[in-house]
């Protein structure tokens, strides 16, 4: 091994000592919270850099994380072509249509508690099924385009957020659905007033899982067959080309969208359920 | 009881959709044929016709069946076209990284509970990596090996193992802080050391996480070994039969693969409710 790794894995010790020191001393602060982690992220690469360049570990395996930034800004325009292909258009639009009617269904099904206790013994079956199996279905329906990619989103998401939502629209206790008798509220205020906003910590919970779900689906399916562009498209041929810095650039751009609209939903789940014991005293 | 009568209800709905859906999607080429051929097809006939085609649209509910218990019964076990086998690939992929996930989750939820640094400093990345859509590399994970020589079993049981490995570390890591303060207590009074808090307080009470973490595990197990099975090169496992299928058009074949798959969920989901069950009936957690 070359002094890269050597100096990669001190860095690597002195690190750890230093972490170790902050989390026993200042664990409780804000400052150590967002630090300690950092440090270890940046660790981490540190450790996989030196180490490939100590090792001299083939590009064709395992290439270092300045080769994939390189090759990550070098290919910008690519990588924003395949992102509004997978992204945008196939896994947003699954997203929005799949959470709509998800919403839409439990609202109705909750109306009718026969539908209620027959519909989730079988929406939870469904949810721990190997979705992603369609996705070679509806690549045949629907063609090789962005609307197949949504039409798997749209079936992957639906039942995570309508167990969810189900679940959240019987959350209410009877004294709160008294108190809103005594003020002779209709089916609809009582929805809108009480119901509605008490599911809310339960469907932002569903639509959280269902986030990568989607970047799932969209991906998964495109390795069923798509145009010449998209993330899937493009992992599946740079792999058979070995272009991995190519590769995980992409891998790092799912990444980025992936923990992005994740760390939207927890921001408006934020905004939206701020009275909920779980957003308070912190 | 009163949860049967509307499970089945809601099933036989779904069948009646599909059928319908089988003959509205699959029309389209029973009337091109019949235009081709010069014929009229009256509409009993056109309803014979949608449900007997060789590789329809939407097949009939009756025809996966048949293709499905063809695939199980009709074939020998060894044979390439017994659902069976392929089913036999997936699980000792889906079992052996299970295996693995299952214990890297252990071990590294014990170390997190015990040592402050760890904690902080791998919690984030285990919690922000669940945001990640990690099953789309797993062709490059398959790929990569096999450039190195490693084949078969290992590359799939690794994605497995990865899949399976965060909601075992998520769950152990609360399980294991389940115990309150009286408890943590009460068992330094009695000068227990890390150890044996571990083993008699620390994991007795973590059971019930656990086993709820090990059935999200078993099926996202065998959602990454089925998608492992997916980059071209694959010729055993479920996931294979679904890539062929959809190489030729042979849709019974896709929509018998993927009902195996969710058989094979179920029966996996099932057997650790099992032994869920058993073991807290016997720990004493349910009365």
């Amino acid at each position: 091994m070359s002094w890269q790794g050597w100096a990669a894995i001190l860095f690597w010790a002195l690190a750890l000592a230093l972490n170790v020191q902050i989390a026993n001393r200042y664990g409780n602060a804000r400052w150590a919270r967002v630090f300690v982690p950092t440090l270890f992220g940046i660790t981490l690469l540190v450790l996989w850099q030196g180490l490939v360049r100590g090792l001299a570990v083939s590009p064709v395996i395992l290439p270092a994380p300045s080769d994939i930034a390189a090759r990550f800004v070098q290919s910008l325009p690519l990588l924003w072509g395949d992102f509004t292909q997978t992204i945008l258009k196939g896994a947003l639009s699954g997203y929005v249509i799949g959470c709509t009617t998800a919403v839409l269904t439990a609202i109705a099904v909750d109306r009718f508690p026969f539908l209620q206790r027959g519909l989730l013994p079988v929406g939870n079956f469904v949810a721990a099924l190997p979705i992603v199996g369609i996705a070679p279905i509806l690549v045949m329906w629907f063609g090789f385009d962005w609307q197949s990619k949504a039409a798997v989103v749209v079936v992957m998401v639906f039942f995570p957020v309508l167990v969810n939502m189900v679940a959240g629209l019987a959350a209410t206790d009877a004294l709160q659905r008294d108190l809103m008798r005594t003020y002779s509220a209709s089916y609809r205020d009582a929805l809108l007033k009480l119901r509605l906003p008490a599911a809310m910590p339960f469907l932002f919970n569903g639509l959280k899982i269902a986030t990568t779900l989607a970047l799932i689906g969209a991906i998964v399916a495109e390795f069923f067959g798509s145009p010449t562009r998209g993330m899937g498209f493009r992992i599946s041929t740079a792999v058979g080309q070995l272009d991995l810095p190519l590769v995980w650039a992409e891998i790092a751009v799912a990444a980025l969208a992936g923990s992005g609209i994740f760390g939207l939903m927890t921001l408006a789940e934020k905004a939206v359920t701020f009275w909920h014991p779980s957003q308070r005293g912190r | 009881m009163n949860r049967v009568l509307p499970v089945l209800t809601v099933l036989f709905a779904i069948l009646v959709i599909w059928y319908g859906a089988a003959v509205i999607l699959n029309r389209a080429w029973v009337l091109d044929q019949a235009a081709r051929s010069g014929t009229e097809v009256g509409f009993g006939q056109m309803l014979h016709e949608t449900m007997t085609q060789e590789r329809p649209v939407l097949p009939a509910p009756h025809q996966v069946a048949k293709g499905l218990w063809d695939g199980i019964v009709g074939q020998k076990i060894t044979s390439k076209r017994s659902l069976v086998w392929h089913a036999g690939v997936t699980l000792s992929a889906t079992l052996a990284g299970f295996a693995l996930g299952t214990a890297a989750g252990l071990l590294l939820a014990i170390g997190i509970v015990h040592n402050r640094a760890m904690d902080m400093s791998v919690m984030p990345w285990a919690i922000a990596s669940q945001t990640i859509p990690i099953l789309a590399i797993a062709p490059m994970v398959i790929v990569v090996l096999a450039s190195l020589g490693i084949k078969g079993l290992l590359p799939k049981a690794l994605i497995a193992a990865y899949l399976s490995f965060f909601p075992v570390l998520v769950g152990m890591v609360k399980g294991l802080r389940a115990p309150d303060g009286m408890q943590l207590d009460l068992l330094r009074t009695y000068s227990a050391s890390q150890g044996q808090t571990l083993r008699m307080l620390r994991l007795p009470s973590s059971v019930p996480y656990l086993f709820a973490s090990l059935k999200v595990g078993i099926a996202a197990a065998l959602v990454g070994t089925i998608v492992a099975e997916l980059p071209a090169g694959a010729t055993a496992g479920l996931g294979a039969r679904l890539l062929s299928g959809s190489y030729y058009g042979q849709t019974i074949q896709i929509w018998a693969a993927l009902l195996a798959a969710a058989i094979l969920a179920a029966v996996l989901v099932m057997l650790i409710g099992a032994a869920e069950r058993a073991t807290l009936k016997r720990m004493g957690f349910v009365r």
